[in-house]
């Protein structure tokens, strides 16, 4: 069990975006991840790290409903955006994925033109604007811009795997969400793609509320604000392991005075 | 956009989150879902209505008579499909006796031997194309060479040139699950038996075939059900008889079989014939599904 | 212990004539087997081709665009069969390609629960195993007298247009029975490729579309469809072949008429029905012209086939 949850609510943050109120999530039964509580700061980038297996990329896919489309998965606890319980059974989950867009560990690209993986997201929102202002914006936001500018009309595949997550960076700020999920972003990408990533990180956190799950620490500690850490346990019934928020905090402090050991192991190295 | 007060950002997204049914969006995804729904639908109607007319009007006919009888002469009642029955499974052994051997051999070629080459790839893809020559084209082809030729016992319908022209329409279904069943088999196999200094006869007959034994069995079984209710190219090959096979003309005679009789006997206007079509209808789908059925639950066991 | 004794355990370390023979014996028998459909193949085109040598010499492309097949005055052309077999193939294809998208979509994407979807993909399966001569006796007994008020109501209504010229009489067969016989059988084929494509769509793709806020048939209809299209047409162009060379159903339900009409009301006549009923008691030009007309058939579902194979070529294919 997670020791108590009052030590992270005490850190609640004035101004939370997304809160998660004791979200378990688990797939056919078997729970993934249990009791967590946290609240996700506006306007500020939170990083969730943890081992593999401790459960931080389902958390990030449940902030959109993404877990949605995995059969047999179910969360119990409330997940409330701006206060507004993303779970309730008369939410549309396209309503709630136009609000909180979502980049992936895989770059994944339409096959279609680097111009229509930008429009096809607005259009479906009803983006009346001005189509051509918007695609060069978005691409500009998400510098990539400069390599794309003169090949619009060329299939988004067509583009290296660094340029083609930043592409998947514009469309997902196409469509103007509030908040912007990042699974592990750079994990296929090579350094300097994963630092020109970053880079556009620090720009769009002054416009969106940022929550990314990376492996890596060091991103960790240079692009975020907050940081959870999450880790995995055995199951006391039977097999599997489930996974469990241990601290939440300013990144600075998970960093350099953790306030548990399981933390204080896994920043320095001890395991993971 | 940002909303500042709690009370305000609250409603606002309790409003705008909500699924509303109204919006064009939702009423063209619930349109669409309901449109495939209903085709879903219709596409399984037909097995519904067929399979149900076949069981009501097949199987109140079956009785030990409809297996042991002779089919009546115009005008009679009663009498059976028995020589049919026998003939179908005469016929379709035969076919299995040649594609099975021609087809299993192609396919270790294919896939142990040739792999990419291009020799394998134009095989692959005649494979495919003479899967797509029209049934009724191979008993052309047959009916030629064999029938009008009288090249085999000097006769002319036989239950040797039914047999080859079903062959020749499993042929590329033996060769296609033979192939695609020993590619499944992992590659590290073969090399510790070539490693340890087997030949590849060895390697293929002790390793890779026994490894990849249910696929390709459960292969070579759907496409013999499939060979059974075969009409096309049996009927100016197989030909047709009212009579049972003799032990002199078993392979060299015209010979009745189920799918041949069920043609025949749905263009005569007598009821009693119409009837046995029916009662031989009956019997062909249920053989056909028993082993459709059963070739399922066995991939699904072994894959376990 | 000496390697030389070690050895002598061995008794075929060293591999036998014999050995070799069986090795390489079994890889020519392999290869010639693997032959065969070649030469079967080419056996075929030849053994047809020939056999319509003096229909050709005789009537020659006239052949395909005159429609007579009257063997008291011997004057044989497949005008009425070439339209038929073309109408009915391109019709029943026209049906079939919704409906087994549609169906396919609808068993692949998560829109009832996995058992509902496995229980109408193993019945379309099924339906594929129904042997096309029960298909035809359902639907000489049970269909044609079902549709046959219907079309009679198509007649009276449009008789203006050329399709639905004619009255329905007599037992009711006809071209739009065989359509119908022909789409039961596509179907099932379009369904099991699509399904097969659909699944293939890497689930990124599914989830890129999502994530933009896409709904369930957005995402389909503008990301997953169009990424399966390749595998999709592929199918449909196989069903095509199927539907253009499928025999028995069709002969035992279309009328075997050569008398040409547009409508697709009366009977007709398609290639492979005309061989199926005349080919055993025909001779001299007349089966020439058989052979003649199997060989425009031949080239007709080889030309389709070849095209799908290029087009599909990564698929595994069921049917």
């Amino acid at each position: 069990m997670v020791s108590t949850p009052s030590p992270i609510a005490q850190q609640l943050p004035a101004d939370a975006c997304i809160s998660l109120d004791n979200v378990t999530i688990s797939y056919n039964n078997l729970p993934a991840v249990r009791n967590v509580y946290f609240d996700i700061p506006r306007g500020q980038v939170t990083a969730l790290i943890g081992p593999s297996g401790c459960g931080k990329s389902t958390v990030l896919r449940s902030l959109n409903r993404m877990n949605d489309l995995i059969d047999g998965c179910a969360l119990t606890g409330r997940v409330l955006f701006d206060g507004a319980d993303l779970y309730d059974p008369k939410v549309d989950p396209v309503e709630v994925r136009r609000r909180i867009g979502m980049v992936f560990q895989q770059p994944n690209p339409f096959p279609k033109s680097i111009y229509e993986n930008i429009a096809f997201g607005a259009r479906i929102n009803g983006y009346k604007g001005n189509m051509n202002e918007l695609v060069e914006r978005s691409l500009r936001q998400a510098a990539v811009w400069d390599e794309c500018k003169d090949k619009l009309n060329k299939s988004g595949c067509s583009l290296s795997g660094g340029q083609q997550q930043r592409l998947c960076i514009a469309r997902t700020i196409a469509i103007e969400p509030e908040v912007i999920l990042m699974d592990e972003p750079c994990s296929a990408l090579d350094p300097i793609s994963t630092l020109k990533i970053e880079e556009t990180m620090h720009e769009l956190k002054k416009k969106y509320t940022i929550v990314i799950v990376t492996h890596n620490m060091q991103q960790a500690l240079r692009v975020s604000d907050v940081t959870a850490f999450f880790n995995a346990k055995a199951l006391e019934e039977g097999s599997g392991k489930v996974g469990y928020l241990v601290e939440f905090n300013e990144t600075e402090k998970i960093f350099h005075s953790p306030a548990q050991k399981a933390t204080q192991d896994y920043i320095s190295g001890r395991f993971g | 956009m940002k909303i500042t007060t709690p009370e305000l950002a609250m409603q606002k997204n309790t409003l705008d989150l909500y699924y509303k049914p109204d919006l064009r969006r939702n009423i063209v995804n619930n349109s669409l879902t309901l449109l495939s729904a209903l085709f879903s639908i219709v596409a399984i109607t037909p097995l519904v209505l067929v399979l149900g007319y076949v069981i009501i009007k097949g199987a109140s006919k079956i009785s030990i008579d409809l297996f042991t009888q002779l089919p009546p002469a115009v005008g009679l009642d009663g009498g059976g499909i028995g020589n049919a029955i026998l003939g179908t499974v005469i016929v379709t052994s035969i076919a299995a006796m040649i594609a099975i051997p021609f087809g299993v051999g192609g396919g270790i070629y294919l896939a142990e031997y040739a792999r990419e080459g291009s020799f394998s790839k134009f095989i692959r893809f005649g494979t495919n194309v003479l899967a797509g020559v029209p049934s009724i084209i191979t008993g052309v082809f047959v009916y030629d060479i064999i029938v009008s030729s009288k090249l085999l016992f000097g006769s002319s319908y036989s239950a040797i040139a039914g047999g080859m022209a079903l062959s020749i329409l499993m042929l590329p279904t033996v060769i296609k699950t033979t192939d695609e069943g020993l590619k499944l088999v992992p590659d590290n196999l073969r090399k510790g038996s070539l490693g340890v200094g087997a030949s590849k006869f060895v390697t293929i007959t002790r390793i890779t075939l026994p490894m990849a034994f249910t696929p390709i069995a459960t292969g070579i079984v759907l496409s013999i059900a499939r060979a059974a209710g075969e009409t096309a190219p049996l009927i100016f090959t197989a030909g047709f008889s009212q009579f049972w096979p003799t032990a002199g003309n078993l392979l060299s005679g015209q010979i009745a079989t189920l799918s041949v009789l069920i043609f025949n006997f749905s263009q005569e206007p007598y009821e009693v014939q119409r009837e046995l079509a029916w009662a031989a209808s009956f019997i062909l789908v249920v053989f056909i599904f028993t082993i459709n059925i059963f070739s399922r639950w066995l991939g699904r066991f072994t894959s376990k | 212990m000496a390697t030389g004794e070690l050895n002598e355990l061995y008794l075929r370390r060293r591999r036998t004539a014999y050995d070799k023979f069986i090795d390489s014996s079994f890889k020519n028998v392999a290869i010639t087997m693997a032959s065969m459909v070649a030469l079967i193949l080419v056996a075929i085109l030849i053994v047809v081709f020939w056999g319509s040598n003096e229909s050709m010499g005789r009537y020659g492309l006239k052949f395909l665009v005159t429609s007579s097949w009257n063997p008291v005055d011997d004057k044989y052309g497949i005008a009425t069969a070439v339209y038929g077999t073309i109408i009915t193939s391109l019709l029943s294809l026209l049906i079939a390609i919704p409906l087994g998208v549609g169906t396919a979509v609808f068993i692949t994407e998560n829109i009832v629960p996995t058992k509902i979807r496995n229980i109408i993909g193993v019945f379309v399966e099924l339906l594929a195993a129904i042997p096309s001569v029960v298909l035809g006796l359902w639907a000489i007994f049970v269909m044609v007298p079902l549709l046959k008020p219907i079309l009679t109501l198509l007649y009276k209504l449009f008789n203006w247009i050329p399709f639905f010229s004619s009255e329905p009489i007599g037992p009711g067969l006809g071209i739009t029975p065989a359509i119908l016989i022909l789409v039961v059988m596509i179907l099932p084929i379009i369904t099991a490729i699509s399904r097969d494509s659909l699944n293939q769509v890497p689930i990124n793709l599914r989830e890129a579309a999502y994530g933009v806020g896409a709904t369930r048939w957005g995402a389909i209809t503008n990301v997953i469809l169009p990424a399966a299209l390749s595998g999709i047409t592929g199918g449909v162009l196989l069903a095509l072949g199927r539907a253009m060379g499928e025999t028995m159903a069709v002969a035992m339900i279309i009328g075997n008429s050569n008398n040409f009409s547009w409508s697709l009301l009366g009977p007709g006549n398609t290639i492979a029905a005309m061989l199926a009923n005349q080919f055993s008691e025909a001779d001299g030009i007349q089966i020439s012209s058989l052979y003649y007309a199997a060989f425009v058939l031949m080239l007709l579902t080889l030309a389709v086939n070849i095209i799908s194979q290029l087009i599909v070529k990564r698929l595994s294919l069921k049917y």
